[in-house]
């Protein structure tokens, strides 16, 4: 058995586990990061359009803080996610841009002066003021009060990705590539690191770690139309599932992004419509405003694609012979715009679709992005139910997002995340706590396992083909557990679920290829992805309400009363069928921001008894206090959970320096 | 591609295709180098990325090859089709002939069939020419951002599009002789660094890296990586000036 000792074992070579594994090398912990692949093809670089950060720069910023942002977000959410972690997060994002800013992230910049730009379907000149030249720009997405997203043409993710993986080589991380964590090393109270399977030789090896931090980002890949990558199948999380004793929150909060290409699935970015794009149906027309009248093709994800799946079923859709979908229509933004800021959307429509997007529609349907449930932690990042062990990123249950995630605010968390949790691990590391007991004898217990998992499955012989239970799962999470959900379908959809699982035992493979063997991978996640399936379907089943992306044509209204709660689920017994589900309340009594209409969407949440008095309450000290940081102090402190270099206030242009009242539209 | 070499099957009647892929497992002793010819019925709007794993789900799951993204902008997917360095991923079949061929991108270290290992040597890259930003002032991350022209910042970007999948390596003339060059993907992260005003480096401090064979001066100018390049960085001009700053450089210093 090959073993090797390090103080922090990062599982995740994208930007959250990048800069998590910074933060701590950066305080003197030795640490070892693991990826899949190498790290600059995580899938972070795919995130485009952009990353929020509420510095105002802009014209349309004028007048943004951390408290529009937050409120945003909250909002955003269906007030389903930690407001607490909410805070601190948009306090740091400004840092973490200027951070990125420094290591290199060529961020598109203030042009002082006019510049025309589209605003609605017009033509409208903005005049960017002179203070701003040579700041950090910024572009509009959807469900945001501000022009928030600053970006790097649409190549934001591969910008990030690239500065912050070479500033891990500057630092002289070592990142050990096409490595696999298949089960932690724990004794039901610590982590102690990783069994990890080398995907290029196929041998088992065992990290021990005084900390471990996953950071595998989303679990996409239990759909069939998705726009995530191939790797994203989940599997951090689903081996802290396996130790019957780490949550997963909110599973069933999955994110559909409005604008994948048709049938293809691949993104195109919410800056399409940021920049001015709209949405058409079969006779061309703008339908958004029809639903939509305040934000129009920029509400949020979640009510954006549920319009479109909606006027789709009202029979609007246009029809191409793989199916029905809608147009998004950027033609209006003109050449040059598209050369300059959405060249990598140019690309995906030349190579996959054969068309142009200056000149042509884009075919558009929905499909699964974002997975806001994972890992469940504490603020820190800290994991339920196993000390050492944290989580940060999309492969986290932070709990920034609720049930439904603002564009531009998940490439934004995996740096703020990474910049926060990392500082906790080094904490943790640096405490008592973090020095480790760790018997040998465990190490080789959890090793043994995993030896003896691997030979029975490499030599299974059953009649079950994982490729085939594979996607059936994939069919069955698109066809019910998607953007419209109902009882009786989610019903379906567990019930087949559990029988892919049963199957799963029965997986037979056919070859035996030496070294890693592609059918060998696929069989062993596969039994992984049927319970995160489970956990999302199950969830969603027994959650009888719609809250953000969790959308129940049966239970149609948001229910503050019954369902302001999280939820999280166990597989606390290897041969359990479904998850169990237990929940945690979140306490309006102590929201900065009470439920309350989102701004877009539907208007008839069911009222949570509390929500009346805490209004009340928030507004009294409103009315009260004229500082805004001190008003923010009393209804919700978060400063004293950030590291103490996080804690300042961020440097804005003043007030009168952005904020010149010469809009004109032509 | 031209659209009008585009060969579009008749209407109902899937053209068959033939994927004729460069074999070998170095984990298997037994392993020797081979073609192996797979059949697959084309679909409409079919890509690499579909028919490989259609291969791999029907045909024989043995078979190795690396796909991240599917979406042309992770770069995992270099591999030589028909002979050329290009991503498989953004390739359609119907812009190919009956019979496809497929190799590994050569130069690379093999890890079986179509996958190499590109990371490794892109690491082994970036720590010998030191491809970050160089700048020792503490950032205070509460104060504003310093400013850049937005024009600077566009010109980074161009270059700093580079995916690293290796096309540009693998369709290099120096690259096959020395096996220290650097490649163009080596020589553009230079060029991206040099024009960034946050790099505190010279022009002799970049001479140390790249001023030599292994650097700016053993390229022979074939140029094949210019043509390759998924991402179509201007990677001809950039070597050409590059040569011509270092050249200068070393001028003044001999």
């Amino acid at each position: 058995m090959q073993v090797i000792h390090t103080d922090v074992l990062v599982i995740g070579g994208g930007l959250a586990g990048l800069r998590a594994g910074l933060a701590a090398r950066k305080r003197g912990q030795q640490v070892i990061v693991l990826s899949l692949v190498p790290p600059k093809r995580s899938h972070s670089a795919a995130a485009q359009g952009g990353m929020q950060a509420s510095l105002g720069n802009t014209l349309k910023g004028a007048g943004d803080n951390e408290d529009v942002h937050f409120g945003d977000t909250v909002r955003g959410s269906d007030w389903g996610n930690d407001q607490t972690v909410a805070r601190m997060f948009v306090h740091t994002a400004p840092k973490a841009v200027r951070e990125l800013a420094a290591w290199g992230v060529p961020w598109n910049r203030v042009e002082a002066g006019e510049r025309d730009v589209i605003i609605d379907s017009q033509r409208v000149t903005l005049s960017e003021p002179a203070a701003a030249q040579g700041l950090i720009t910024a572009r509009d997405f959807g469900g945001t009060k501000k022009w928030r997203t600053c970006y790097v043409s649409d190549g934001t993710g591969h910008a990030m990705l690239y500065a912050v993986s070479d500033r891990t080589i500057a630092e002289n991380i070592p990142v050990h590539e096409r490595m696999e964590a298949v089960s932690l090393i724990h004794d039901g109270e610590r982590c102690y690191g990783a069994i990890v399977r080398n995907l290029i030789d196929g041998k088992l090896l065992a990290y021990v770690a005084r900390a471990t931090c996953i950071a595998t980002g989303g679990f996409g890949r239990i759909y069939r139309s998705t726009t995530n990558a191939v790797i994203n199948e989940g599997i951090g999380a689903a081996i802290a599932l396996e130790t019957g004793i780490v949550p997963l929150g909110n599973m069933e909060a999955v994110q559909f992004h409005p604008t994948a290409i048709f049938p293809a699935g691949i993104l195109v970015t919410e800056g399409c419509r940021g920049d001015g794009g709209l949405l058409r149906d079969v006779d061309g027309h703008r339908f958004m405003p029809d639903y939509e009248p305040e934000k129009k093709e920029l509400a949020s994800r979640d009510v954006v694609s549920r319009r479109m799946e909606a006027h789709i079923r009202a029979g609007k859709g246009a029809r191409n012979r793989f199916g029905e979908h809608l147009w998004l229509d950027i033609t209006l933004l003109g050449e040059a715009h598209i050369n300059g800021k959405l060249r990598e959307v140019k690309e995906i429509c030349q190579h996959f679709l054969g068309i142009d997007p200056a000149k042509q529609w884009i075919p558009v349907r929905p499909a699964q992005h974002y997975s806001m449930g994972g890992i469940r932690t504490d603020a820190h990042g800290q994991a339920y139910g196993l000390r050492g062990l944290f989580a940060c990123g999309e492969a986290a249950c932070w709990d920034l997002h609720g049930f439904n995630r603002l564009g531009g605010n998940s490439v934004a968390e995996t740096v703020v995340a990474g910049m926060i949790v990392g500082e906790a691990i080094a904490d943790f590391c640096a405490s008592p706590e973090g020095e480790m007991h760790v018997s040998t004898a465990l190490v080789r217990e959890c090793y043994d396992r995993e030896v003896a998992a691997f030979s029975k499955l490499a030599g299974a012989r059953g009649g079950e083909d994982a490729g085939i239970l594979l996607r059936t799962m994939q069919e069955t999470m698109t066809e019910y557990v998607g953007i419209v959900r109902t009882g009786e379908g989610l019903t379906t959809a567990v019930e087949t679920l559990k029988s892919l699982l049963l199957r799963s035992h029965h997986i037979g493979l056919r070859h035996s290829a030496p070294g890693a063997n592609p059918e060998l991978v696929t069989a062993w996640r596969t039994q992984k992805m049927l319970k995160l399936a489970l956990c999302v379907a199950y969830g969603a089943l027994q959650r009888s309400e719609s809250r953000g992306a969790h959308y129940r044509e049966d239970y149609p209204r948001r229910d503050d009363a019954s369902w302001l709660k999280r939820t999280l689920a166990y597989w606390c017994d290897p041969e359990q069928r479904i998850p169990t589900l237990e929940y945690e309340a979140l306490d309006v009594r102590r929201m900065e921001l009470p439920p309350g209409w989102r701004g877009y969407g539907a208007r008839d949440a069911i009222d949570h008894p509390d929500t009346a008095r805490r209004q009340a309450e928030v507004d009294a000290l409103r009315a009260q206090t004229g500082d805004r940081h001190a008003l923010q102090q009393s209804l919700l402190p978060f400063r004293h959970l950030l590291p103490e270099h996080l804690r300042g206030d961020n440097a804005r242009l003043a007030p009168a320096d952005t904020a010149q009242p010469n809009e004109a539209k032509q | 591609m031209i659209s009008i070499l585009r060969r579009r099957p008749k209407p109902g009647t899937p053209r068959r295709i033939t994927l004729r892929i460069l074999r070998h497992n170095p984990a298997d002793p037994a392993s020797t180098p081979h073609q192996q010819d797979f059949l697959v019925d084309e679909a409409e709007g079919m890509t690499l990325f579909i028919a490989l794993n259609e291969i791999r789900a029907t045909q024989d799951p043995s078979l190795q090859f690396d796909f991240v993204c599917r979406a042309g902008i992770c770069g995992s997917c270099a591999m030589l089709i028909n002979g050329r360095p290009s991503l498989a991923c953004r390739t359609l079949t119907q812009d190919l002939g009956d019979v496809i061929t497929l190799a590994p991108l050569p130069f690379f270290e093999l890890i079986g069939d179509l996958s190499v290992n590109t990371g490794k040597w892109m690491r082994g890259t970036s720590e010998r020419l030191r491809t970050w930003v160089h700048n020792d002032a503490p950032v205070d991350l509460d104060a504003l951002e310093a400013p850049m022209a937005p024009a600077d910042a566009e010109a980074i970007y161009e270059l700093d599009r580079c995916i690293e999948c290796g096309c540009c390596v693998a369709g290099c003339g120096t690259a096959q002789m020395r096996e220290r060059f650097v490649g163009a993907v080596g020589l553009n992260k230079i060029a991206r660094f040099r024009i960034d005003p946050r790099d505190t480096r010279s022009d002799e401090d970049f001479y140390e890296l790249v001023g030599d064979d292994d650097g700016v001066f053993g390229c022979m100018s074939l140029l094949g990586c210019h043509d390759v390049c998924p991402k179509q960085l201007p990677l001809q001009t950039q070597i050409a000036f590059l040569r011509r700053k270092l050249a200068m450089v070393g001028l003044r210093g001999s």
